[in-house]
């Protein structure tokens, strides 16, 4: 029976393969064009919404255009521009303090209770849920929640908590540039970490428990057995979490823009990359901007891509 | 649950748990961790239910009090009606699942065509797709709103209707990277099969790929559904007016002049629906998460 089936089945192959061996050009030509056909709708999308964008962004950096459309050209006016503006370098400022900030929280506190959280073996599905719950609400909802329990006078969530345990109140946005980026930051951890933590969860789930069996006979203690064998199991996903984070963070917006408006010196690289267009018209110097951005970004990425690349050969 | 010990080991053995100094120390890092997520997870969502029970004089009180005295949902209500919640909600649920459909129409399509049909230049049509990975949409986001405002050609504004949300969606090419990767593993021997039973490339997609793709189609359609309603500068931009704005935009709009209290309420409104979404489908949204970011 089984052989029956293969004869008749490698007959059937032999026929479908004879008219594509005697038309074989007509049939690529066929087959090329019904694959593009299958392409088309990404490929306009990819082309409208990426790619003439991103040829537009360098060519507008060059040009004066507002939003009525009109353009000249201005050579490197805009960098000037961009580059004498004071709040440029005040966005950078406050940008990449954030990132630093975020790498210093946000970064190191999710790998800490991940680890934790991998040793405990009770009520595993509680924890998981509720990291994970201000990941699922609406940014601008969350963020808003959050301005609000920074009230500066004593009708504050935190500062009625402070006032709980007997400290005085702290303007938490209003005070000084550093404590502001900070409360950003602490917002930002808040409804990020839930995907974070989740991720090292799932490596640490990965590091075979030979090698701290190993570790703990050569007498490592507990610290020793997180430096020696929890880091450098999960290195590469953390240095990817990193670059991801890092590249992430750079582009900050809807918190200086919903929580801190722009005072404080609060705005950020893409928070003046909107100013620029939508309070100045002027879209010219906003792309300018937008390219400086991209190239710290690219410097970034690229370093990601490496990484992973490695992760790959590994 | 409690039952489901991990067997293999991890950084603290199972015998040193079992030793009495051990238990003490897990016991109370546990207790200190169920208190520690529920204050810091659950009790601002609480705050905010609640906030938004309270009366104008009780929400500025000092200090604030826990539970709100004479409870009423009339602050719900008003919050619903002036900010209009129900057309937020409902705006975001079409650009929502318009972008899934968008998505899962045009990138399984390409995604497919560059796996399985491999046409000439297709490795260079996906390193098109994938440079764009490098490019974060913020960074491009003047000039697509410029061209979304007046697309090359034929001069449309996609301005305030849905399409300037559903088409940028299908250029997703971490969408395409996921895709192509599993159709990568289908065995081209069932693909051939089904050419030799007469199936045409559409026919084999319909009936041999898509079935066999489920749990990656799952991770896509969550992405793309949590996307829509993550996002806020694109949005911000493009949909400029009240009628047709999401709720990280609306809210955003509306909340000028409206009271402490009733805010708070519309703020608790708009995090149902997602919050929902996510307690409905939480085992499939992390499970594609991990996946997504381990295989990204």
């Amino acid at each position: 029976m089984a052989t029956i089936n293969l004869t008749r089945a490698v007959a059937r192959d032999l026929r479908a393969a004879e008219p594509a061996r005697r038309g074989g050009l007509r049939r690529r030509l066929r087959r090329n064009a019904t694959a593009y056909l299958f392409l088309a709708g990404a490929i306009l999308c990819f082309a409208v919404f990426s790619w003439y964008p991103m040829i537009r962004e360098v060519v507008m950096s060059f040009q004066y255009t507002n939003f009525a459309g009109e353009t000249k050209w201005v050579g490197l006016r805009n960098y000037q521009r961009v580059l004498h503006d004071p709040d440029f370098w005040s966005a950078w400022r406050t940008t990449g303090l954030f990132t630093l900030f975020a790498v210093v929280v946000g970064y190191a506190v999710p790998f800490a209770l991940a680890v934790v959280l991998n040793e405990i073996r009770h009520a595993r599905s509680y924890f998981r849920l509720l990291v994970y719950l201000p990941v699922m609400m609406p940014p601008v909802a969350a963020a808003f929640l959050w301005k609000w329990f920074y009230t500066p006078d004593d009708t504050g969530l935190f500062n009625a908590a402070l006032h709980a345990v007997g400290l005085p109140s702290v303007q938490w946005l209003q005070s000084s540039h550093t404590l502001a980026v900070l409360c950003l930051v602490l917002f930002s951890t808040w409804i990020n970490m839930g995907g974070t933590v989740l991720v090292y969860l799932a490596s640490l789930q990965g590091i075979p428990g030979e090698l701290y069996e190993a570790a703990e006979l050569d007498g490592a203690g507990l610290l020793r057995r997180v430096w020696h064998v929890t880091v450098p199991q999960t290195r590469l996903i953390l240095s990817m979490m990193l670059l991801l984070q890092i590249v992430g963070t750079m582009q900050v917006f809807l918190e200086p823009y919903v929580i801190t408006g722009s005072a404080n010196d609060t705005t950020s690289v893409v928070y003046l990359i909107y100013q620029y267009a939508f309070n100045y018209n002027n879209y010219g110097s906003g792309a300018a901007l937008g390219v400086l951005l991209l190239l710290v970004l690219i410097a970034f990425a690229g370093g990601y891509l490496w990484l992973s690349r490695r992760a790959e050969q590994e | 649950m409690s039952a489901s010990v991990t067997p293999t080991r991890t950084l603290i053995s199972q015998a040193q748990l079992a030793r009495p100094f051990g238990r003490a120390a897990y016991w109370t890092v546990f207790w200190v961790l169920v208190a520690l997520f529920a204050l810091a997870f659950l009790f601002p969502l609480y705050w905010m239910v609640s906030g938004g029970l309270k009366t104008p004089q009780q929400i500025i009180q000092t200090p604030p009090s826990l539970l709100p005295t004479s409870p009423s949902v009339t602050n719900y209500a008003t919050a619903w009606r002036d900010l209009d919640l129900g057309r937020l909600i409902l705006n975001t649920t079409l650009y929502a699942f318009g972008a899934l459909a968008f998505q899962l129409v045009f990138d399984v399509a390409a995604a497919y065509a560059l796996s399985k049909l491999r046409p000439v230049f297709g490795n260079g049509v996906l390193f098109a797709m994938l440079a764009t990975l490098m490019i974060p949409t913020t960074v491009i986001v003047l000039p697509a709103y410029l061209t979304a405002n007046d697309l090359p050609f034929t001069h449309w504004s996609l301005l305030n209707t849905p399409w300037a949300i559903w088409l940028p969606s299908v250029a997703n090419a971490f969408n395409i990277f996921l895709l192509k990767r599993f159709f990568d593993s289908i065995p081209t021997e069932l693909l051939a099969a089904a050419a030799i039973d007469g199936a045409g490339p559409l026919r084999t997609l319909w009936s041999v790929v898509l079935p066999m793709s489920r749990p990656i189609l799952g991770v896509v359609s969550i992405f793309a559904v949590v996307g829509v309603w993550k996002d806020f500068l694109w949005p911000l931009l493009v949909l400029t007016d009240t009628s047709a704005q999401t709720v990280n935009v609306g809210i955003n709009q509306l909340h000028v002049g409206v009271p402490e209290n009733v805010f708070v309420a519309a703020l608790a409104i708009a995090s149902v629906p997602t919050i929902v979404f996510f307690l409905f489908f939480q085992r499939n949204i992390m499970a594609g998460l991990t996946a997504g970011a381990m295989k990204g």
